[in-house]
């Protein structure tokens, strides 16, 4: 298992990678990580006739509190978003979905960019962002946008990003004291993906939920919220969670594997988001 | 072909190398370090599992070109002052292998577990070493080694021989 040979350059900077890109079209392809990238080089699945290598560039590796929110830099590796002191702090979520990544040799290489922009639904740090409404920078040849995590995954290993653009920062909220998170990733074996998970942010006031904003993991081709579950949280208290969160999957199109049917994953989305949401409130 | 550089336990090498080559075929091809195995190649298994810059990878997921200008250390590397690591004599004495496919990679990520976390749980130890697979220990007498070796590694002490 060798990936097809390809050119390789090294990026010296953002602005140098996004000439990279432009020169070389769509033959070419950023390497963060590579630990989504080269597993599906070595199995012949992708074969770009050159890797521009983000590696370099370390003003990409960084975790900043920005007073309202976190900026955390698209090359940092999830180890570092794991062990973030201001991150574990203020978007507790967001550190301890990274630390349910693979296993400790994947968090040394792999990092949040990469996870995000490869757009793989079964991935769990995108729906941790979308229930966070998180907003992503992205740079190309014409300057800067940004755009929110919900515009951003568009279909089946499809975003937003152009080929001649890098996603450059992740800007997460800080979460309040009135506010809960919890992630339910449920799988059969370590270090396995999740069959489904379920992430929960829910806003309290007087003992009732006012906003719950809940994402999934692996049920369709892009990450998702589960938006009727969400409408019919609103204003929950402890005793109608069960009851609110039973329309969890609508919207959802999962689909059936080895690791489980559609039903099965349609189940797990109900009850993945009930445990999250009741975790959720009690933190 | 690409010029690299690295240091490999402690000493430098150059090399013209294949952007594509990984750095498992080179550290066991170019260098031949046999102690690095090649295992699953799908990133699952662990067996090739190095440090790099003083951190655990599996090194068939790395280009060799990634790893220029790092610091790589293999099980080969880890003997200090002619007596075997901690984790190394530990693994001996609980009988934390069988075959040995998989304990190169086992050393290498309790190493590195060890570093970052000096004092692991067990139940610390089993999730750290979940990107490891053994198929002959059932993993008892693993758990059991680095729970050997954590206060000695603390110590900077070797484990005595039995
Ligand atoms: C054994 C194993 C187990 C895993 N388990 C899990 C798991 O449980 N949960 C999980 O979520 N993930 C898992 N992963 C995936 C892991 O999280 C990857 O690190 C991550 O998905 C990709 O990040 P990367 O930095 O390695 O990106 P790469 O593989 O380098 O890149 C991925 C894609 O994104 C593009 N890209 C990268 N960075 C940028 C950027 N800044 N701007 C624009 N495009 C960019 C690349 O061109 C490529 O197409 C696992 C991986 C392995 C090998
Ligand atoms: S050979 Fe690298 S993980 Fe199995
Ligand atoms: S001792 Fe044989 S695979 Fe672990």
């Amino acid at each position: 298992m060798i990936p097809v040979a390809f050119e390789y350059e090294v990026a010296e900077s953002v602005d140098h990678a996004i000439e990279l890109l432009g020169q070389h079209g769509d033959e070419a392809k950023l390497l963060a990580g590579g630990h989504s990238l080269l597993p599906i080089m070595k199995l012949r699945l992708a074969a770009p006739a050159m890797l521009v290598d983000l590696g370099r560039v370390n003003d990409l590796k960084y975790i900043r509190d920005e007073g309202d929110h976190i900026a955390i830099g698209a090359m940092t590796r999830h180890c570092e978003v794991e062990r973030d002191q201001t991150l574990r702090e203020h978007c507790g979520l967001l550190a301890y979905t990274a630390s349910l990544v693979g296993d400790p040799q994947v968090r040394h290489r792999g990092t949040i960019g990469g996870s995000i922009s490869h757009g793989d639904a079964a991935s769990d740090l995108p729906s941790a962002l979308l229930a966070l409404e998180a907003e992503f920078v992205i740079r190309g040849p014409n300057g800067e946008r940004t755009v929110r995590a919900t515009d951003f995954f568009k279909d089946y290993l499809q975003t937003d990003l152009a080929p001649d653009e890098v996603l450059t920062e992740i800007r997460v909220p800080k979460l309040g004291s009135n506010t809960g998170w919890s992630y339910q990733k449920f799988n059969r074996r370590a270090q396995d993906w999740a069959v489904v998970g379920a992430c929960a942010v829910v806003e309290r006031s007087n003992g009732s939920i006012s906003t719950a904003r809940i994402g999934l993991t692996n049920m369709g081709s892009t990450p998702l919220r589960a938006t009727a579950a969400e409408r019919a949280l609103s204003g929950a208290d402890a005793g109608s969670i069960a009851d609110a969160v039973q329309n969890a999957d609508e919207g959802t199109s999962p689909s059936s594997d080895v690791a489980a049917s559609a039903e099965f994953r349609r189940h797990l989305a109900r009850v993945l988001t009930r445990r999250a949401v009741e975790q959720a409130v009690s933190r | 072909m690409r010029r690299i550089q690295m240091t490999v336990d402690g000493r430098g090498h150059i090399a013209e190398v294949e952007p594509r080559l990984l750095l498992l075929h080179h550290l066991r091809e170019n260098l031949g370090i046999g102690g690095v195995h090649w295992g699953c190649n799908t990133t699952n298994c662990g067996a090739c599992t190095v440090l790099m810059n003083g951190e655990s990878v599996k090194s068939c997921t790395v280009l060799a070109v990634q790893a220029d200008g790092a610091e790589i250390t293999t099980v080969r590397g880890i003997m200090e002052n002619g007596l075997w690591h901690p984790v190394q004599q530990a693994f001996h004495e609980t009988h934390g292998l069988q075959c040995g496919y998989c304990t190169p990679g086992m050393i290498m990520a309790s190493v590195s577990l060890l570093k970052e976390n000096p004092e692991p749980s067990e139940q610390e130890i089993r999730e750290a070493l979940e990107g490891n697979l053994c198929r002959c220990t059932g993993y008892e007498n693993i758990v059991k080694a680095v729970q050997m070796a954590a206060p000695y590694v603390r110590r900077s002490e070797p484990v005595a021989a039995s």
